[in-house]
C-alpha cells in the first residue's frame, strides 16, 4: 500500500520529465479495411511498427509493447442461469452499457509482468480489467462475478482473447503481433491500440482504426433485411415455395 | 465449403446445412412433420443465433412442405376446406405467439419456457406415439387381425356449436376444433420455430378423428402456410431471416422431402409412426437432460 501511494506520487513527475523524451512509436497494420463478403472466414491481422528513440536515430531500449485490438461496444444484457426447482432457468441478470463485441490484447510479456493492477485498470490491460460500465448499483463482488462470466463466454466464442507472448520485438526496434478475427465479429470501427511500456509507465500510445464493414452482396441482404422488412419477407417466401414448387415438380418428371 | 451468413454473421460450412436440410426434409416428407423442431436446435447448436435459426428453420419448412404437398395434392390427399380452417387459426396463433415471444424474451426467460414446452410436448406426443404403434406392430406379429380404430372426434369437439361437412375428411363437425386447433401450433410455431407437424397430426387423428388418407396432406398444406405468415412476422418483426441460410436448407429439404413422400407410401404407417416416436422421444430426453444438468455455459448474452 506504501509503495503504491509512493508510486502514485512520483508517477506523475516522471510523467512529466519522461513526457519530452518520449520515443517515437510509428504503428501499423496491415490492412485498415476488412472486408465481409461471401466466403469470409475470419481475418489475421497484423499489427506492426517501430519505436525509436526520441531523436529517431537509433532503437529505443527496454520496452515492452503491448497491443488492444477492439471491436465496437455494445450495451447488453448478461444473464445468469441457476438451478431452480430441478432445471437450470435464466435467475440473474446484469446490463452492461459498454461490452465490447470483441477485445484482443497481445503484449511481449505477460502484462501482470509489465504494469502494475492500478496502470493495467487505467488503460483497460487486460481481459479482467475491462470497463464495462454495469447499469444501476451493484456490489463489487457481484460486478466481477458477471464480468468474469462476460469474459469466459466471449473468450469460448473466439471473440476475447488474451496472450501474453503475443508481441515479437525485433532487434528492439520492430514489433510485431498477429490477432486473428474470428468469421462472427460484428462490423463497425475497431481500434487498434499499441502501448509503449517501460518501467511499468505506459511512454507512450498511439491508435489505429481498422473499418470491418459487409461489401457487395452481403451488405445488401444486410440492408435490406433491416430497412426493407416486407419486401425482404416476402422474397424469402416466394424463394422457399419456387424451390419446393421446382423440387416437385423435378421429382415428378423422374 | 465456407459460406458465409450475412444475417448471422457467422461463416459456416455449406454443405453441412446441406445435409442437415436434407435430413429434415425427409422427415417432413415421410411423416408430414415440418422439422423444424430438429432443424432450430442442430442450428442452435451449430453456432447460429437463436432467433435466427427459429426464423430461418421457418422458411426451410415453408419450402420443404411445399414440395410435400405437392406430393400429397397429386394424391387427392389434401382436404382444402379443413386446411382453409386451420390456415385462418395459425395465422391468428402467430400473431399471439409473437406478442408472447416478445413478453418472455422481456422476461429473459423464453429459453426455458421454450426448452419446456419442447420436453412436454415432444415427450408427450413421442410417449403416445410408441405406445400405439408398438401395440398395433405386437398385434400384427401375434397373426391378429388389427383392431380397426374407431375413428371418431373427442367428445369435446362434439359439444362445440355450429357444424360444417368436411367431406374428405368424412366429419361432419365445428369448425371451431380445427380454428383452435391452427390458433395453438401457430403459437407453437412462432414460439419454437417448429411448423407444429408432430402436434397437428395426432391432434388430427385422435381429436378431430380425421380419415387417415388426408391427415399428412392436409397437415403439410396447413404448416405451409403457416410458416410463411411466420417468415413475415420474423422478417417485419425481428429481422433474424436468413436468407442465405434458408436457401441452403432449403437446397437439402426440397429434395429430401419428395424422397421422404416415396417411402412413405411404401412403408409400413405403423413403422412409420414409431421411427417417427424414438426420434422426438429421443430429441424431448435431449431437452430434459439440458434441463436438468449444469449447462456448459451458464452466462447469456442479449442486447439491450
Amino acid at each position: 500500500m506504501k509503495r503504491n501511494l509512493a508510486l502514485a506520487l512520483i508517477a506523475p513527475a516522471a510523467l512529466l520529465l519522461g513526457g519530452a523524451r518520449a520515443p517515437i512509436l510509428v504503428p501499423e497494420i496491415s490492412q485498415h479495411k476488412v472486408e465481409v463478403r461471401q466466403g469470409f472466414t475470419g481475418a489475421d491481422l497484423l499489427l506492426f511498427g517501430a519505436i525509436l528513440d526520441p531523436g529517431g536515430t537509433r532503437a529505443a531500449q527496454d520496452y515492452d509493447i503491448v497491443v488492444v485490438l477492439k471491436g465496437p461496444v455494445q450495451s447488453i444484457v448478461l444473464r445468469e442461469k441457476r438451478k431452480v426447482a430441478g432445471i437450470w432457468i435464466n435467475a440473474a441478470s446484469s446490463e452492461l452499457r459498454s461490452a465490447p463485441s470483441f477485445f484482443a490484447i497481445a503484449s511481449s510479456r505477460p502484462v501482470r509482468e509489465i504494469v502494475d493492477d492500478k496502470t493495467a485498470a487505467i488503460y483497460e490491460l487486460g481481459l479482467d480489467r475491462l470497463q464495462l460500465s454495469p447499469i444501476g448499483a451493484i456490489d463489487p463482488a457481484r460486478q466481477r462475478h458477471f464480468a468474469d462470466g462476460l469474459v469466459d463466454l466471449m473468450q469460448r466464442q473466439g471473440l476475447y482473447r488474451e496472450d501474453g507472448h503475443g508481441v515479437t520485438i525485433s532487434g528492439q526496434v520492430l514489433y510485431q503481433a498477429r490477432i486473428t478475427l474470428p468469421s462472427q465479429v460484428r462490423t463497425g470501427t475497431y481500434t487498434a491500440e499499441t502501448f509503449a511500456i517501460r518501467q511499468g509507465r505506459v511512454i507512450t500510445s498511439a491508435v489505429t482504426r481498422v473499418d470491418v464493414s459487409k461489401q457487395g452482396f452481403e451488405r445488401f441482404v444486410a440492408d435490406q433485411a433491416e430497412g426493407n422488412g416486407l419486401l425482404y419477407g416476402l422474397f424469402a417466401v416466394v424463394v422457399s415455395v419456387a424451390m419446393g414448387w421446382i423440387a416437385g415438380r423435378l421429382f415428378a418428371l423422374v | 465449403m465456407d459460406v458465409y451468413l450475412p444475417i448471422a454473421n457467422l461463416a459456416v460450412n455449406g454443405l453441412v446445412i446441406v445435409g442437415l436440410g436434407a435430413l429434415t426434409g425427409l422427415l417432413s416428407g415421410m411423416f408430414g412433420v415440418g422439422g423444424g423442431f430438429l432443424t432450430t436446435p442442430l442450428l442452435i447448436f451449430y453456432g447460429v443465433p437463436p432467433t435466427v435459426a427459429a426464423a430461418s428453420a421457418a422458411s426451410q419448412v415453408t419450402g420443404a412442405s411445399v414440395s410435400g404437398a405437392f406430393a400429397h395434392a397429386r394424391r387427392g390427399g389434401i382436404d382444402y376446406h379443413m386446411g382453409a380452417v386451420l390456415v385462418a387459426g395459425g395465422v391468428l396463433g402467430t400473431g399471439i405467439g409473437a406478442l408472447l415471444f416478445r413478453l418472455l424474451q422481456s422476461l429473459g426467460q423464453i429459453d426455458t419456457v421454450i426448452n419446456i414446452l419442447y420436453v412436454l410436448l415432444l415427450g408427450g406426443i413421442g410417449g403416445l406415439m410408441a405406445h400405439e404403434s408398438l401395440s398395433a406392430l405386437r398385434a400384427q406379429r401375434r397373426g391378429l387381425a388389427q383392431p380397426a380404430r374407431r375413428r371418431r372426434h373427442h367428445p369435446l369437439v362434439a359439444s362445440l356449436p355450429l357444424r360444417w361437412r368436411f367431406y374428405r375428411s368424412g366429419l361432419y363437425i365445428s369448425p371451431l376444433a380445427p380454428l383452435l386447433l391452427g390458433m395453438a401450433t401457430g403459437i407453437l410455431t412462432m414460439l419454437m420455430g417448429i411448423g407444429g407437424g408432430f402436434i397437428l397430426v395426432p391432434a388430427m387423428l385422435y381429436i378431430l378423428g380425421m380419415s387417415t388418407n388426408v391427415v399428412v396432406g392436409t397437415s403439410l398444406f396447413q404448416i405451409l402456410f403457416v410458416t410463411m405468415a411466420t417468415t413475415m412476422m420474423h422478417a417485419l418483426t425481428t429481422h433474424a431471416v436468413d436468407i442465405v441460410l434458408a436457401g441452403l436448407l432449403l437446397v437439402g429439404s426440397v429434395s429430401g422431402a419428395q424422397v421422404g413422400a416415396q417411402f412413405a407410401q411404401k412403408a409400413k404407417p405403423e413403422q412409420l409412426r414409431l421411427i417417427l416416436a424414438v426420434i422426438v422421444l429421443g430429441v424431448a430426453l435431449r431437452m430434459a437432460l439440458g434441463l436438468g444438468y449444469r449447462p456448459d455455459e451458464i452466462f447469456t448474452v442479449v442486447p439491450l
